[in-house]
């Protein structure tokens, strides 16, 4: 069935055996022409060695479940084609968070991130379900709607060079799901977002140095998000001390 | 979580980008690279650049120029330094920006003086 192998070099952690990682080579790894590395992975749990551990989903860059830094960059694994690939791939799990197995990595600290910039929408009056839906015209769904694309896959936090040097950072995508609402004309709660996002941890962190842009596989553009917070948490900072500014 | 006050040199440093970018490169070409090659001697003479500097527009203009150039080195320097993981931020942070501090009032003087 296989048109060509490949050696998939894989970093192992098991905890309860592994005193810390290393790598673990997989040779001869049958592969057809339209794999992915997901695929690879897969074909090794299956046929190889059951004891390796890696989360997916989906398969079709929808869940958010399979990031993992393949020869060096973050990339979703079911979007990674073998034939993009030479023959000897290194597969890690995603940087800045620790691992809690093999593949799998431990991401309760972007989850408490994300739910400390309130990412819903805050409306101005609650309506019941009798009064009817919140209307937006496509000018008011397009300001936000490409912020809305991100699935928490965290290949921003793993390329943001801010988060590997101090994790106290909010972080891209947290940021940019903040901008989401914040631009969404039915939500009201940006200043209740404010204390968050505005603070030395939030926008502030970023240098804009870009990498969280260019390794998201649904093209959110986290970096601008946080450069566009950052003009109108400027303004607001600055009206903030005008005598009768708020 | 307070706001962080570094709004205020975040704009500085976003007005100083805009600066940089654009007005620089075209006055170090004019005023710099032009002459010493020999280009518009007659416009760039002294006579002539001192009464253009006496005029209180361009002097308002100027020091617009100069200073938010240097607030914006200052902040990039502190986000270089940042960038590679010297974590002395308050230090580093005060440095610069006093360095553009006394930048500032360099060019206040300078510009006062014509």
């Amino acid at each position: 069935m296989s048109t060509r192998e490949i050696t998939l070099k894989v970093l192992r952690y098991r905890p309860e055996v592994d005193s810390k990682p290393f790598f673990q080579t997989y040779e001869k790894v049958p592969c057809e022409e339209e794999w992915v590395v997901l695929d690879a992975l897969n074909y090794i749990k299956d046929e190889i060695d059951r004891t390796l551990s890696f989360r997916w989903s989906c398969h079709m860059f929808v869940c958010g479940s399979c990031g993992m830094v393949i020869n060096g960059e973050p990339k979703l694994s079911c979007k990674a084609f073998l034939r993009d690939y030479g023959k000897k791939i290194t597969v890690e799990p995603l940087a800045n968070f620790p691992i809690e197995r093999d593949l799998v990595v431990v991401i309760d600290d972007f989850v408490e991130k994300l739910l400390s910039v309130k990412p819903w929408v805050i409306p101005k009056v609650k309506k019941s379900l009798d009064d009817g839906a919140y209307n937006q015209t496509p000018a008011q769904l397009k300001s936000f709607k490409q912020y809305s694309m991100c699935i928490n896959c965290l290949l921003c936090y793993s390329a943001c060079p801010q988060y590997g040097l101090d994790n106290s950072f909010v972080g891209p995508a947290s940021l940019a799901l903040a901008h989401r609402y914040n631009m969404d004309s039915r939500d009201v709660g940006r200043k209740a977002r404010e204390d968050v996002v505005a603070s030395a941890e939030g926008i502030w962190e970023c240098s804009f140095v870009g990498a969280c842009s260019q390794v998201c596989p649904k093209d959110v553009d986290p970096a601008g998000a946080i450069q566009q917070i950052k003009i109108t948490s400027a303004i607001d900072y600055v009206m903030s001390m005008v005598p009768g500014g708020k | 979580m307070a706001k962080s006050p570094k709004a205020i040199f975040w704009l500085l440093f976003a007005a100083g980008g805009t600066v940089t970018a654009f007005v620089l490169p075209v006055m170090i070409l004019v005023t710099g690279l032009a002459p010493a090659a020999g280009l518009f001697s007659d416009a760039l003479s002294y006579e002539t650049m001192n009464a253009f500097v006496g005029n209180w527009l361009v002097k308002i203009i100027l020091f617009g120029i100069l200073s938010l150039a240097a607030w914006h080195a200052a902040h990039r320097l502190r986000v270089v330094a940042h960038d590679f993981g010297i974590r002395a931020d308050t230090f580093v942070a005060q440095l610069a920006y006093f360095m553009a501090g006394i930048a500032t009032v360099l060019a206040l003087i300078a510009l006062l003086a014509v």
